[in-house]
């Protein structure tokens, strides 16, 4: 007697928020483009049941100062635009990247503090230089972190940046900021779908549209935590599709900066031989570690090697072809 | 998926002539639902019952065993859709597959680097769990002998893939009942690879690209013919097609309790990708997305390490992190006035500190503290390795008696806490380390 398929197709009632990052000249700002992520209906590239308008987008992390303490691999790659934001932007540009994040260092490589006199001026080098939508991100220190990004949403008025992070003990500053010169930001919770929620409310709760936040749910690398934050974001995506209007916000991954700090990926002497060639290695535990991200409800992944880049824009093209 | 008391009910005699020992057949039912009673206790069941009942019981995704003894993978019986639903249970395998019409010594030479690689991390060696052979040269005997020289090279399970049942039967003869995965049967072809899986006692893949239904229907033929450890090849290979199918298939089995497509599923990475790049990031997506065998066309320790992280990582149980025994561990032959570290017992901290320990060469002791697997931060954050639990675990263990000094290293990640502990700690010189 033959048998009949039918294929089980979930029917859910939310959907993931849309999120604009960039300004052009007639939205107010300067980009050349601007990029728009979430909008899915279903979980990641299951096109027989739902629709994913936007695809995942892929960034390049750059520093405004020269990044001293980055592994040897990515110093040799970018040359000599890692001392200077500006040019490092152009090139991250034309190695694909569809958006920049600018990650604001608390000193220089000699130790000398950055002020937010200097982190304006990088920001704005860096608006010049590139037409892509800016990401910027604090050195991670409360008080700095809001001394310079205060400078930064100003210095940026009309762009659309986004800034981060904001985390539970420290959001307030840089969502007025935010709010104040209209750009978005990224709230940011360790692994964990409730702490997630409360933040995503606070921040609106201080009245800033939901179509201005990014939500980062924290990413631990391959083989360091990589599981809890895939888990983590498959269920605040299965939240979202079930309608809880907290846990819409399209996703963003730091994924370059987590895998980069990997003895796999930073030192190629005195590791065992199995793990064999170190840039191929390297370069294959970002992209993984991307890879399982987008699988799993990632709409902006961050990196760092322009190979990964290249790699995970082209499997992202084919997860989006039907 | 079990059957509920009333659909249990149904397939009983309905007498209730109490021969099971329950007043009626209904109550039976409930027995056996709770898995309270054994169905053998009634003697009036029919075969036809007795069949339905045991194949309700069954997992949905059908466990297949490939290859045999120490190295035999085990695939299949997941029972949920994602890892957070409760855990993965049996993780793919990755193998490498050769060809026929490649030079011998090129072939045996892979295959013996496969056999042997081996990576460590977390205290586990990660592996390889194969070879694939396939028979491109459409020579039987050509093939025969390749299948014969890898079976020579490597204990590890095989998967034998040939069109033509005439190779597949030379191939077989040369693998002396180690229990190798056979590829495939398609639907020209079925009814003789059908009849050497069941004279081997070899699981059997099953190959039909247009579509599940008629997939379906392919499974139930063989099925027919007396094959029961089946593995799936629905032919999607590209990335978007191949994670709709195989969450399709998953669903069906999962959900639906779909017994033709009720197995585990064989992937090509290689051949939906364009560079080897793509390959191993569809692979990623093999391993995390419902992949069972995954068969790989390059070997690369560079690329087989991350993927082999990956899969343990997917596979970790969320409740339970891997950790170590907490205890005094000594590191390089250390004597009382060596120096005293401290630590968690998440696996990961754990092995990363020891691993650079053993490596400066230092002589040293390690505590390790019971932080119910998590690491430092996560530790500290939630309270389960603060300034009391450290004291704690240095007086349970009596470190004091195996030292010369009373001085504690403590990670530099929790810099903050050393002033409680020397309270925590009279006379003890508390030192902060390094982060990292
Ligand atoms: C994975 C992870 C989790 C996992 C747990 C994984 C586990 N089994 O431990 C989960 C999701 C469960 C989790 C939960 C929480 N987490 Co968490 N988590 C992480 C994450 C991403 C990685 C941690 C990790 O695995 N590190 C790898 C291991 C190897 O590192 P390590 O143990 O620190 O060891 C290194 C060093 O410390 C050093 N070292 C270790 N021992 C020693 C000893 C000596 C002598 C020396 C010198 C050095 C040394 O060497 C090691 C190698 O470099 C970090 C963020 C990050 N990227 O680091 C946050 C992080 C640790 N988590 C954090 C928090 C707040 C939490 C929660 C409290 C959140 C919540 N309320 O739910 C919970 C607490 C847990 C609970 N209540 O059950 C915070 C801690 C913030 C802080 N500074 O206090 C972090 C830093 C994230 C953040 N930026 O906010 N977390
Ligand atoms: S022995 Fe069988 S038929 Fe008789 S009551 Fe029990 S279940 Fe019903």
């Amino acid at each position: 007697m033959p048998v009949t398929v039918e294929i089980p197709i979930e029917k859910w009632s939310g959907s993931v928020r849309t999120v604009t990052l960039g300004a052009t000249a007639d939205q107010g700002g300067t980009r050349t483009r601007t990029v728009t992520v979430g909008g899915e209906t279903t979980l990641p590239f299951l096109h027989f049941e739902g629709r994913m308008p936007n695809p995942p987008v892929v960034g390049i992390e750059i520093q405004d100062h020269e990044p001293v303490d980055w592994a040897p691999l990515l110093l040799e790659v970018w040359g000599a635009v890692v001392k200077d934001p500006a040019a490092w932007a152009k090139a991250a540009e034309a190695k694909g990247a569809d958006l920049i994040m600018l990650r604001l260092r608390g000193a220089d490589s000699v130790g000398n503090k950055t002020t937010a006199a200097q982190a304006a001026e990088t920001v704005k080098k860096v608006l010049g230089a590139t037409g892509l939508p800016l990401i910027v991100r604090g050195p991670g220190q409360a008080e700095q972190d809001n001394e310079l990004l205060v400078a930064v949403a100003e210095a940026a008025r009309g762009e659309r940046i986004a800034l981060g992070l904001c985390e539970d003990k420290n959001y307030a500053t840089i969502v007025a900021a935010a709010q104040a010169h209209n750009q978005l930001v990224i709230s940011s919770t360790p692994m964990d779908v409730n702490l997630s929620k409360q933040l995503i409310i606070l921040i609106k709760d201080l009245g800033l549209p939901l179509d201005r936040i990014l939500m980062d749910p924290t990413t631990g690398a391959l083989g360091y935590g990589l599981e809890y934050g895939y888990s983590v974001m498959e269920r605040l995506r299965l939240a979202a599709f079930q309608g809880d209007a907290m846990t819409q916000q399209p996703m963003i991954c730091f994924v370059g900066e987590e895998c980069w700090r990997q003895k796999e990926s930073k030192v190629g002497e005195g590791v065992p031989e199995e793990w064999g060639d170190w840039q191929k290695r390297a370069i294959t535990w970002e992209t993984v570690t991307a890879t399982s991200l987008i699988h799993s409800g990632a709409d902006i992944v961050i990196l760092r090697h322009p190979e990964s880049v290249k790699n995970v824009k082209a499997m992202i093209q084919k997860l989006m072809s039907q | 998926m079990a059957l509920t008391g009333l659909e249990i009910y149904k397939l009983l005699p309905k007498t209730n002539c109490k021969d099971c020992g329950f007043p009626t057949c209904l109550a039976f039912a409930m027995k056996l639902s709770q898995k309270q009673a054994e169905l053998s206790a009634c003697p009036h069941v029919s075969e036809e019952a007795k069949e339905a009942l045991s194949a309700a019981a069954a997992p949905p995704i059908r466990l297949i065993t490939v290859g045999t003894g120490d190295q035999k993978i085990e695939v299949g019986n997941e029972t949920v859709l994602f890892r957070h639903d409760k855990t993965f249970f049996h993780q793919p395998g990755l193998m490498v597959r050769v060809k026929d019409n490649q030079p011998l010594a090129e072939v045996e030479d892979l295959v013996a680097r496969v056999d042997a690689f081996s990576v460590e991390r977390v205290g586990m060696k990660l592996r390889l769990n194969g070879i694939a052979v396939e028979n491109v040269s459409g020579d039987a005997n050509t093939y025969a002998t390749y299948v014969e020289a890898v079976r020579a090279k490597t204990p590890l399970p095989l998967v034998l893939m040939a069109k033509d049942p005439t190779a597949m039967k030379a191939a077989l003869a040369k693998t002396n009942g180690s229990r190798p995965l056979l590829y495939a049967a398609d639907k020209d072809n079925w009814q003789a690879m059908a009849e050497l899986a069941r004279e081997h006692q070899a699981p059997l893949a099953v190959y039909e690209p247009a579509g599940l239904t008629p997939l379906a229907n392919l499974v139930e033929q063989v099925r027919e013919a007396g094959v029961e450890d089946i593995v799936l090849d629905p032919g999607a290979r590209s990335p978007a097609e191949s994670l709709s199918t195989l969450t399709q298939l998953r669903r069906l089995a999962l959900k639906k309790n779909f017994r033709p497509l009720g197995y585990p599923y064989i992937t090509f990475p290689g051949e939906g990708a364009s560079s080897e790049a793509e390959e191993v990031m569809l692979a990623a997506q093999h391993i995390a997305k419902y992949g069972g065998f995954i068969v790989l066309d390059h070997f690369d320790p560079a690329t087989a390490y991350p993927l082999l992280t990956l899969r343990l990582n997917i596979y970790t149980d969320p409740q339970k992190p891997i950790q170590v025994e907490p205890g005094l561990r000594d590191i390089n032959g250390p004597k009382a006035e060596s120096p005293l570290l401290v630590t968690t017992n998440f696996s990961l901290t754990y092995f990363s500190v020891s691993g650079e320990v053993e490596g400066s060469g230092i002589p040293s002791w390690l505590l390790i503290c019971d932080s119910e697997g998590l690491s430092v931060l996560t530790a500290w954050a939630a309270g389960k390795f603060d300034a009391e639990k450290i004291a704690k675990t240095v007086k349970e263990f009596n470190v004091g008696a195996k030292l010369a000094h009373q001085k504690i290293v403590i990670p530099g990640a929790v810099s903050a806490i050393s002033g409680e502990l020397e309270e925590e700690l009279p006379g003890w010189e508390i030192r902060v380390g390094p982060r990292e």
